[in-house]
């Protein structure tokens, strides 16, 4: 069964191969197919393996799959090898999974575009590449996904790049990236230098050898690792291409945020959280800019116009939620709200494409409203995503993985109270925003009419992840409500637990009530004020430093411009006066010489029949004279 | 009988060639230019003749039923050319193609 490890990633990489050669001239029902099946029967492998791995785990809980090795040069020998564990396991199931779902749902929802099979084309990369990433054995494969996943995201933000702006977000999207990817590659020359491999878990053991907690090249390769991280995951201070990468496609953006991509700082980390335990001053930047990245995306989003927006930022918050977990050593507990952070973000995006869709492309959430009767099927599924987003108690997928991630920020040794602190703040944002975005979209007046319905394809993943959103949250939880631990129980084959310090007996319920108070405030707040009294929030938006804040916050509190002013004109004042540098020299008189070379030639070309009979006489009589003279 | 030397015949072909090349070089009208040429093609089969001569073998004769034969083909075509020529420039000077210069 583990032997068909290889073609999870492999059948999406043939979908791209037939696709992007030889779509244009398919017919769009067998793009469709040769698109969505793809990614499902790699969906249905991975379930396949998953069911395998849990009836009868390999030894050790792992399984590692060479194929071949890739090169072979005086002592550094990556192979092109697979590794299943749990952690991976659970990732290719989401990936694929999620992944398939949003397939099906843009095979419906792309139906009247230019580009189609472009579209799944880029989509199979997509997935492939992530499935890559997350199955590598060594970080050299791993990196490779992770340009992969880079490129394409690139490919899919500016899908339609008849418009310049859109194309500008892609370049954007890809350059901010980029700065952290170079970090990461300078993170693995480092590894590579001082350990002498790259295959993960040589590394991970040798490192334990080799460096104690606090060594200072420990510390060096975790924060570029880190740094990599940062800006897949669109962390503080890499943050700022994510809102702009709502240009792309609605499909995509869900990919981007619930499957791939963004996850992928979070798996990296996870990955190498041996790397990261040994470097503790690195594991306790993770947790603050985790905390300051919920709390500043949190405020961002709660004043965004634009439906995608909001869910930009709300995915920039919940991933700080994922890093604040992996700063304080519950690694576990990441995982397990990236998996239901993939559940009912995909959800909450898909809702939001099928709003836009019916209402001709309108992005403006002030422009929307009272859908609830109009859409019944997708507010229901979206409402369900937005309450597992605010992390409603006891019923939602979201609550179970926000609170394990909170009561471990609380009794971890690296967590503080202030950490916990700022997640349980985040947590009142969260159901504030989301809330808001429910409120204005689905209830009060309708502003415009939805003349189209979606049809099954987009009806099927709605309702599918909308189960899971409830679902998925069930095979974990605290122990004073039924404690089930079937999830960090599979992990920990994986994953170290938190050493939790030990808490005051009712401590651990006083927190749980604490973190389940937070959402029903924000939810409350956010009826009061967009629903109940739109008066109050426009009055508290017309004081002098409401709008300031407002401003400061719509704008994702100014880092757009910080980086336009301090970073990208210094850099294009610097290439303007760089243009014509020493380098440029040699190639600037090729280009001289040529022309010179060229306009004496043309003064040759006379048109007149004699000379060119000249030239043959010259030509002749000089041939003939070095044969004869020689 | 008396022979004419060898060299005679070559000096004759190659004066012939000579002045052959002049015509192409000097002339302007196009039936000049063909009609010279027909003069090199002639003294270069002078030259296999009396080539042929000196060794005592068929070769140069048949070399010139060659170039006889290549003459004839040229001169239809060339001949064709240039009424096309005169029908679109009403006239036989060559310098009037130079439009394509440059």
């Amino acid at each position: 069964m583990f032997e068909l490890l290889w073609l999870i990633p492999a059948l999406p990489f043939a979908g791209f191969l037939i696709l992007a050669p030889a779509g244009s001239k398919l017919a769009r029902p067998l793009t469709a197919l040769i698109g969505v099946g793809s990614v499902g029967l790699s969906a249905a492998l991975a379930f396949a393996i998953g069911i395998g791995f849990a009836v009868s785990p390999p030894p050790g809980y792992a399984y590692s799959q060479v194929l071949w090795t890739w090169v072979s040069v005086s002592g550094f020998r990556p192979e092109i090898a697979f590794y299943l564990d749990a952690l991976s396991l659970t990732m290719i199931l989401v990936v694929a999974f999620v992944g398939f779902l949003i397939h099906l749902y843009s095979s419906e929802f792309m139906a009247d575009e230019e580009g189609y099979s472009r579209f799944f084309a880029y989509m199979n990369l997509f997935v492939g590449s992530m499935l890559t990433l997350v199955l590598a054995d060594n970080l050299l494969l791993l990196y490779l996904g992770w340009e992969g996943v880079g490129l394409c995201s690139y490919l899919l933000i500016g899908f339609w790049y008849k418009d310049p702006y859109n194309g500008y977000a892609a370049r954007k999207a890809f350059v901010v990236t980029r700065t952290g990817d170079t970090a990461f590659s300078v993170g693995l020359f480092l590894l590579f230098t001082s350990l002498g491999t790259l295959q993960i878990q040589e590394l991970m053991q040798r490192a334990v050898q080799q460096w104690g907690a606090g060594n200072g090249v420990a510390v060096a390769a975790a924060a570029l690792l880190l740094g990599g991280a940062l800006g897949k995951s669109a962390q503080l201070p890499l943050q700022t291409w994510l809102p702009d990468a709502m240009a792309g496609p609605t499909p995509v953006s869900a990919l981007i945020h619930a499957a791939t991509m963004v996850t992928a700082g979070v798996y990296l980390i996870a990955r190498t959280h041996v790397l990261f335990a040994l470097a503790p001053p690195v594991q306790a930047a993770v947790a603050i800019i985790g905390a300051a990245t919920l709390l500043l995306a949190g405020f961002s989003a709660l004043t965004q116009r634009d439906i995608k927006r909001v869910l930009a930022y709300s995915t920039i918050s919940q991933i700080g939620y994922m890093f604040l977990a992996l700063g304080v050593g519950a690694w576990s507990a990441a995982i397990f709200h990236f998996m239901t952070h993939a559940f009912f973000k995909a959800l909450l995006f898909l809702g939001a494409g099928t709003v836009i869709i019916s209402l001709h492309h309108e992005h403006d959430m002030f422009r929307m409203g009272g859908l609830r009767k109009q859409l019944p099927v997708t507010f229901w599924t979206f409402l369900i995503g937005a309450l597992s987003l605010s992390a409603l108690p006891l019923v939602t997928a979201g609550y179970y993985s926000k609170d394990l991630i909170l009561l471990e920020t609380w009794e971890s040794p690296a967590g503080s109270p202030l950490l916990w602190a700022a997640g349980v703040a985040g947590a009142l944002l969260t159901a504030l925003y989301t809330f808001r975005m429910v409120f204005l979209t689905f209830f009060g007046e309708a502003k415009g009419t939805a003349d189209r319905t979606p049809g099954i394809k987009m009806t099927i993943p709605l309702v599918v992840l909308a189960v899971l959103s409830v679902a998925g949250g069930f095979m974990e939880m605290p122990a004073s409500l039924g404690n089930v631990h079937v999830f960090t129980d599979f992990m920990h084959t994986a994953l170290p637990p938190v050493r939790s310090l030990p808490v005051l007996p009712g401590a651990d319920l006083m927190l749980e009530i604490d973190a389940a108070l937070a959402p029903l405030a924000g939810i409350i707040l956010a009826y009061i004020f967009f629903l109940y009294r739109p008066r109050y929030a426009e009055r508290l938006l017309n004081t002098t430093p409401g709008k300031l804040l407002h401003r400061f916050w719509f704008s994702g509190w100014g880092f757009d411009r910080v980086y336009d002013r301090f970073v990208v004109r210094p850099f294009l004042w610097f290439a303007g006066v760089d243009k014509d540098d020493f380098i440029d020299l040699p190639y600037s008189g090729l280009i001289r010489i040529s022309r010179m070379i060229n306009g004496a030639l043309i003064r040759t070309q006379t048109g007149r029949v004699r000379w060119y009979a000249m030239g043959i006489v010259i030509g002749a009589v000089l041939a003939l004279s070095v044969v004869v003279f020689r | 009988m008396a022979t004419v030397p060898m060299e005679y015949g070559l000096i004759l072909a190659g004066v012939l060639f000579a002045l052959g090349l002049i015509g192409v070089l000097v002339r302007r009208n196009i039936i000049f230019i063909l009609m010279s040429i027909e003069i090199m093609l002639n003294s270069a089969g002078l030259a296999f003749i009396v080539a042929g001569y000196r060794w005592a073998q068929p070769d140069g004769q048949v070399m010139y039923f060659f170039i006889l034969a290549m003459a004839a083909t040229e001169v239809s075509v060339g001949l064709a050319l240039t009424l096309m020529f005169y029908n679109r420039h009403k006239t036989l000077d060559s310098d009037a193609a130079g439009r394509m210069n440059g």
